[in-house]
């Protein structure tokens, strides 16, 4: 196959790429440059965005003896993540951007414009496999390094998209194993640190980042009766079950502390209360997708795993398409989820589809 | 198969600049030694510069050797705003053109964001040519406050001439100093640098094949433009530094064979030009020639092809063995629209869309023939990979 490998300037693609090609893929190198105003150095635990990893990603490129270039895909970035990540900030919801990009770039911009240049695949340093059923219906898996696994942020890949995707690094046991094979391969990005926070982010701090994008108006802290108990500089940047830096004065009545239960937007309130409240036995999406092959009688309920944040628990729960809603009956409860995040079912270690949560269901009623 | 036709990026290096390279690097020595060893090297390095005032017409004092020409321009305007604004404090323009390199850009803006100098860019028409009726509208009214005029020979990208002379003589009444950024004129359009009547004028080495890393700037013997490097006060206290008398022998050495074979090479390398922007147009009817009709160097042909993107047919070209730009070459390796492209009014879908085909002395008719069996399918692919895009 001829295979672009999306190379970061990390470790991962980097060990990712060498590995396609000892497949014996025809592989080229390619980085997205997704910032017009692109970092010198980096900084802290930045992903992808400045001058440095460029060169990073060429390095390891011309060690691996393989073409390398730099794909311009800033605009798109920027309307598909950052205007969308904004975008529900502002709407009160907390938004996942890498899962944005994996399906609008990386998955999508990329993988249509390497089709179109004569591509078969794009091949990525993410932690998850590919693998085939008995039917030949391929299916996305967790990957055997559990502490690393990636497949969370790959849920939005449909069935198209797994047949144009290439993973190396799914059936290795440990992100060791890839940084020693990087070092056997002498590429100079074998001990680079790892990067986790939201790559356009600078200095990691997203309330702060996003005071540039979304006036800060001053609004009501309330709790579920809609007494105002306090004041906030402008609602953007609250998590659900958030507890810390809410500045309220008057302590509960029951002394025990309080989280933020919901954001309004259109009232720039948020809703404080207690921990019992964040109780979430059902979540619901009109967004859904599915990984592969879609579950036979979507309309009955059936049984599954969900997990809701990346790294996150995995609980079981029931799932069916009601009304062009996916809703997902937890099993057990989960504490504090955000619309706007993504719940991303599971069978065992198989990534069987994914919703962004529209709304949840506490076993509290929210006043409104 | 590999067909190198970036020759505005850097050119193949000479044969007789290697030789005077490996020649220089024969012997040990620092130019500003007093004993015999460092007088042979001075006189090497003095021989370089003799040649290099024959090549440009200009006494031998006022070459003024350094690494390149972002270090040329960047002393040039540094320099002299700074010496301007020395002696008249309210000289605080400086004129340009949107159209300049970085190199010469990028310093005239550090000086407006830092050091209270304001910058005016020139008009410049959408064929690429700077339109200097507007030079003389604006000096009429405000040459009191110009610290200086900067126009570029010839435009790196789209291969462009200014008519320099007729900018001098414009400036002349008014007693403002004008510097050129001539690193893609020298070697490929005839210099006078005496009866230019430019103050200051930057070259550089690798353009005409010399290594990378040698450049001068040409400073008129009445100018004292501030320096940016102090210490030992070589090259007339206007460049410290143990000069690198090696590579200003392979420049000298460059340079001569670059004017020696000038007319004939530029004349032959036209024909070329011709040539492939004809059939590019046979081929693609689509495509745009950017500067036609301008008055341009016959070495380059700067084309537009509409609904691609640059990166695209790079890639495509590439694959294909054919090395060309989209303009010049970008440290991070991410090609935005070509800010000179933009300068000329051109739109972004446009100014994204364009390669930059550059011939030089080692170029032959096979080379051309490769570049127009290798763009139709490249012009296909791209517009392919663009109509997914949207």
């Amino acid at each position: 196959m001829r295979v672009l490998a999306a190379m970061s300037g990390g470790v991962d693609s980097a060990v990712a790429a060498a590995r396609a090609i000892d497949m014996g893929h025809e592989v080229v190198g390619v980085h997205l440059a997704l910032s017009r105003m692109p970092g010198t150095l980096r900084t802290g635990s930045r992903g992808c965005c400045t001058i440095e990893d460029s060169m990073d990603a060429q390095r390891a490129a011309n060690k691996l003896g393989i073409p390398y270039y730099v794909w311009d895909f800033s605009e798109r970035f920027k309307i598909d993540v950052v205007d969308d990540f904004v975008a529900e900030y502002k709407a009160g919801r907390t938004p996942n951007p890498c899962m944005r990009c994996n399906e609008r770039i990386k998955f999508a911009a990329l993988l249509e414009k390497g089709l179109a240049l004569g591509f078969d695949a794009v091949c990525t340093g993410h932690y998850a496999s590919i693998e085939e059923d008995a039917e030949g219906n391929l299916e996305l898996h967790r990957s055997l390094a559990m502490a690393k696994d990636q497949s969370y942020v790959l849920g939005v890949l449909n069935r198209e998209q797994l047949s144009h995707s290439l993973f190396p690094l799914g059936a290795t046991a440990s992100k060791d194993l890839v940084r020693k094979e990087a070092q056997d391969r002498g590429l100079t990005v074998a001990n680079k640190p790892d990067s986790y926070d939201i790559c356009f982010i600078p200095e990691g701090d997203t309330r702060d980042w996003l005071k540039d994008f979304v006036p800060t108006d001053p609004g009501r802290i309330v709790d579920l009766d809609g007494k105002e108990l306090g004041e906030h500089d402008g609602h953007v940047g609250f998590t659900i079950g958030q507890r810390k830096g809410l500045r309220i004065g008057t302590p509960a009545k029951d002394g025990k502390p309080r989280y933020v239960l919901d954001i309004r937007p259109k009232t720039n309130e948020v809703v404080v209360g207690p921990e019992a409240a964040l109780e979430i036995t059902q979540l619901a999406g009109s967004r859904y997708s599915w990984c592969g092959k879609a579950p036979e009688n979507l309309d009955d309920f059936f049984d599954c795993e969900v997990q809701v944040r990346a790294h996150g628990d995995t609980v079981e729960a029931q799932a069916a398409v009601v009304d062009g809603e996916l809703v997902i009956n937890l099993k057990t409860p989960f504490y504090g989820v955000a619309t706007g995040q993504t719940a991303v079912l599971y069978l065992g270690t198989r990534v069987l589809g994914q919703t962004t949560i529209d709304r949840t269901q506490s076993a509290v009623t929210l006043s409104v | 198969m590999s067909v190198f036709l970036d020759h505005a990026s850097t050119t193949t290096l000479r044969e007789e600049s290697k030789a005077a390279l490996l020649r220089a690097l024969e012997e040990t020595g620092n130019p500003s030694s007093v004993h015999s060893s460092g007088q042979l090297v001075r006189s090497i390095l003095e021989d370089a510069r003799d040649q290099i005032a024959k090549a440009i017409n200009c006494n031998r004092s006022e070459v003024i050797f350094l690494s390149g020409g972002t270090e040329a321009d960047n002393h040039a305007i540094k320099g002299i705003y700074w010496q301007q604004i020395a002696k008249d404090p309210n000289r605080n323009i400086i004129i340009t053109a949107a159209t300049e390199h970085h190199a010469l850009l990028d310093p005239a803006i550090w000086l407006e964001a830092n050091q209270g100098a304001k910058v005016h860019y020139l008009r410049v028409e959408s064929d690429g040519m700077v339109n200097l009726n507007s030079l003389q509208e604006f000096l009429t009214e405000n040459h009191r406050r110009v610290a200086l005029i900067s126009l570029m020979t010839v435009n790196n990208e789209t291969g462009v001439i200014t008519d320099i002379q007729k900018v001098s003589e414009i400036a002349k009444p008014f007693g403002i100093p004008v510097h050129s950024d001539a690193v893609a004129a020298f070697g490929h359009v005839p210099i006078d640098f005496a009866s230019s009547g430019l103050a200051a004028m930057s070259i550089s080495g690798h353009k005409v094949g010399a290594p990378i890393g040698i450049g001068a700037l040409i400073v008129r013997r009445d100018m004292k433009p501030e320096s940016l490097l102090h210490g030992g006060g070589q090259e007339r206290a206007l460049r410290s530094g143990t000069m690198n008398f090696a590579s200003a022998a392979a420049f000298a050495a460059a340079a001569t064979a670059s004017l020696a074979d000038m007319d004939s090479r530029e004349e032959k390398l036209g024909k070329l030009r011709d040539e492939l922007e004809n059939k590019v147009l046979e081929l693609i009817p689509e495509a745009i020639v950017t500067t036609k009709g301008a008055n341009r160097v016959p070495h380059n042909a700067h084309l537009i092809f509409p609904n691609t993107q640059s990166d695209s047919l790079l890639f495509l070209l590439d694959q294909q063995g054919i090395s060309v730009s989209s303009g010049s070459a970008c440290q991070a390796g991410v090609l935005g629209p070509s800010h000179v492209l933009i300068g000329m009014g051109i739109e972004e879908n446009l100014a994204k869309a364009c390669i930059r085909v550059t011939l030089g002395h080692t170029t032959t008719a096979a080379d051309i023939d490769a570049f127009i069996a290798a763009i139709g399918p490249a012009v296909s692919g791209a517009i392919k990979a663009q109509a997914l895009q949207n």
